[in-house]
């Protein structure tokens, strides 16, 4: 218990530029929610959502935060299952990430809705959840139970080594065992939400769940190593750099993989050449005169193979300047292409034919950077709140963390 | 074309300081109870339909009629009619015929009650080149504007909700707010919707329309005469589509648009009847539905009758 307000305690105390940094992030978020207020007033007319293109930027971003979400899991296998140490010593943060950015999900879907407040509708018993048949049902079953997972693991090691001991692996064995599927799953079912949709060929490829999971694990961890980075910069903890090398190299075979899924899905469109292959000649070299998505989708290209040769050369990989040009661009590549590049697309051209050009308003936009404002404030919190209890600053001397 | 519908029919554009007046405001407005105006305890809690009974759809419909007539100054009438047994709506489209004038676009607006502005229309007619590659959706045209219709070297296709038998739109929906009836209407429930769009990404007919603003009809041109699961006037932010007119066709008339259609390219019936014209149609023409290979089985027939 003591410990516990210790904790809370130091969650408002720190520097100049901890202050900093959470006033800055309140403003952003304060910005966002003045915009959504005006959305929720005016409705989905402020953005630039239309018929046509029915999801934009939200779902992008939705979409993107799976992955990263999902990816947690990269983690966990090595640090609980194979008892590999440097990286079980941060694994805690990764679940926190998996946490932040499932939250972060949520609020985008809830952004996203034109009736917020019938949201209870979707749940089961009090709403009428059409499960199984729709895969929205099946997404929020997942994504709230991957959550929920998420907080007991980290609730769980957190009470232990606030009482400064080691994680009872039999007792949790079971929930991590459990864990792994599920965020396999959770990358799966959001895959599967556009996948199964016959009406939207660029969607309603086989490649699309595959190729999820390897961009998924190419970002999420690349994000990793970067905070791991940070949270080494700014307190005691000591982060083992094999644990960092590890992740680099798992990444380095997640790139490689999701580029040779990029390749035989642009293979196998353009070479048989049907007109299914509209969207993905879209994204590549504009339809009919429209190529908005153009230049980034070949900017996520090229940022996806830099990285890749980063992370595959051991030098590159090893040394810190390169290796963070690399994460960079490996999370740009994947957000433009897991989120703007493959919502977009889906709807150019629409069921019709008719080509609209999609691109986010200012309102949008604020909206969105938001929420991000929250993820970052919401993970900087639990991070303040956790790294004193992870490194037993607040216990006794005589309490030392075995 | 683009460009056009780009346009924010309301005007509403913002520039950085508009927004952050609008900011301010709006997190003022959540501290007073002005901003729950539109708050409604029943309405927030209200059911969803087929899980009402008979007695609580009265009181819903009730309610809904006062909410109308307040805002729109007149007496408004919902029914809640059911599906006649024995009948399955089918509707068939005579290819040959049609000279794209868009009548039965704007007499489905005025009889469905949809958005003046920004437009909602829930058919679209596309303009096909003549002896160019068959139903070439890509390269149609649904903005086409001549002097006068038909044209010398194009046909047309209007297209709407096909009221599939294997719905995907149902499918997709997290909350059953769309359902299809015992008569084949494929309908949704404006109280239930949460306006996720799923159905929209759903659908391959790009029947679905959704409501990104408050939708904006004139008192005087109001049709009074509605179906909870029809042309009751809708919400911001639900969908909605067409219902072949079930205000009308429940009540044993034909849909708006089939009444309007000035070279009679559109035909209606129960599929069910043997004898009924729609039956007859497909039996006897050369009868295709859009998009077979999607197996979605639509109610919808385009024909060539000449």
């Amino acid at each position: 218990m003591k410990v516990l307000f210790a904790a809370i305690g130091n969650v408002v105390k720190g520097d100049v530029r901890y202050y900093a940094w959470l006033a800055f992030l309140s403003a952003l978020i304060v910005a966002g929610v003045g915009a959504y207020l005006q959305q929720f007033d005016k409705g989905l007319i402020v953005t630039a959502m239309r018929d046509q293109v029915s999801w934009g930027f939200y779902i992008a971003n939705f979409t993107f935060l799976v992955g990263v979400a999902a990816a947690a899991v990269l983690l966990v296998i090595p640090a609980y299952l194979y008892n590999f140490k440097p990286i079980k010593e941060i694994v805690l943060f990764g679940e926190m990430l998996a946490i932040t950015a499932v939250t972060m999900c949520i609020l985008f879907i809830m952004v996203d809705l034109g009736q917020p407040l019938r949201v209870w509708h979707l749940l089961p018993v009090i709403g009428r959840m059409n499960f199984p048949a729709s895969i929205l049902a099946w997404d929020v079953i997942v994504l709230n139970g991957y959550l929920a997972i998420n907080v007991l693991l980290v609730l769980y090691a957190l009470y232990r080594l606030s009482m400064g001991k080691e994680y009872k692996l039999a007792l949790i064995f079971p929930l991590i065992l459990l864990s792994i599927p599920w965020a396999v799953s959770i990358h799966t079912v959001t895959a599967f939400l556009y996948n199964g949709l016959s009406a939207r060929p660029f969607w309603n490829a086989s490649i699309l769940a595959p190729r999820f999971l390897a961009s998924a694990f190419c970002s999420g961890p690349a994000l990793m190593l970067i905070i791991l980075q940070l949270i080494r910069r700014f307190s005691k903890i000591e982060i083992d750099q094999k644990a960092i090398s590890k992740i680099a190299e798992l990444i380095a075979y997640t790139i490689g993989i999701n580029l040779f899924l990029l390749g035989a899905e642009v293979f196998k469109e353009f070479y048989s050449g049907s007109i299914h292959k509209a969207p993905l000649e879209y994204l590549f070299f504009g339809l009919h005169g429209n190529s908005r998505l153009v230049p980034w989708t070949w900017m996520a290209l090229l940022f996806n193979i830099t990285a890749f040769i980063i992370f595959l050369i051991p030098k590159t990989r090893e040394s810190f300047l390169t290796l963070n040009i690399g994460a960079a661009l490996i999370i740009a590549g994947v957000y433009i292409e897991k989120g703007m590049g493959l919502v977009v697309p889906g709807f150019i051209p629409d069921t019709l034919g008719e080509i609209y050009e999609y691109w986010p308003t200012m309102q949008e936009v604020i909206i969105t950077v938001g929420i991000w404002a929250f993820g970052a404030l919401l993970y900087t919190l639990m991070v303040k709140f956790a790294l004193p209890i992870y490194t037993g600053g607040l216990i006794g001397a005589g309490k030392q963390r075995s | 074309m683009s460009k056009k519908i780009r346009n924010n029919p309301l005007g509403i554009n913002m520039d950085r300081r508009l927004f952050l007046k609008g900011a301010a405001a709006g997190l003022a407005a959540t501290a007073l109870p002005a901003a729950a105006e539109a708050f409604d305890m029943s309405a927030f809690l209200q059911k969803h339909f087929r899980e009402m009974t008979e007695d609580e759809i009265k009181k819903v419909i009730a309610r809904l009629e006062k909410e109308a007539s307040l805002e729109w100054k007149k007496d408004i009438h919902i029914s809640a009619a059911k599906a006649t047994p024995g009948v399955k709506f089918g509707y068939g489209l005579d290819l040959s015929r049609c000279i794209g004038c868009r009548k039965c676009v704007y007499a489905c607006v005025s009889e469905n009650n949809q958005s003046r502005s920004p437009q909602v229309h829930w058919i679209s007619v596309l303009r096909f080149k003549k002896g160019e590659k068959w139903i070439d959706l890509e390269n149609s045209e649904k903005y086409y504007n001549p002097k006068q219709v038909p044209e010398k070297d194009f046909f047309y296709m209007p297209v709407q909700c096909q009221q599939c038998e294997n719905s995907p739109c149902v499918k997709a929906c997290p909350t059953q707010a769309t359902w299809k009836e015992p008569d084949g209407i494929v309908v949704i429930d404006y109280n239930w919707c949460i306006g996720c769009r799923y159905c929209m990404a759903a659908c391959p007919y790009g029947a679905r329309r959704f409501n990104w603003s408050k939708p904006d009809i004139p008192a005087n041109e109001l049709n009074a005469e509605t179906h909870y699961l029809g042309n009751r006037p809708r919400y911001k932010g639900v969908v909605e589509k067409c219902t072949f007119c079930i205000q009308r066709t429940r009540a044993g008339k034909y849909p708006a648009c089939v009444e309007i259609c000035p070279v009679g390219a559109r035909k209606f019936g129960n599929l069910l009847d043997p004898k009924s014209e729609i039956r007859y149609l497909i039996e006897n023409k050369r009868v295709f539905r859009l998009k077979e290979d999607l197996n979605t089985n639509p109610k919808f027939y385009y024909f060539f009758a000449t």
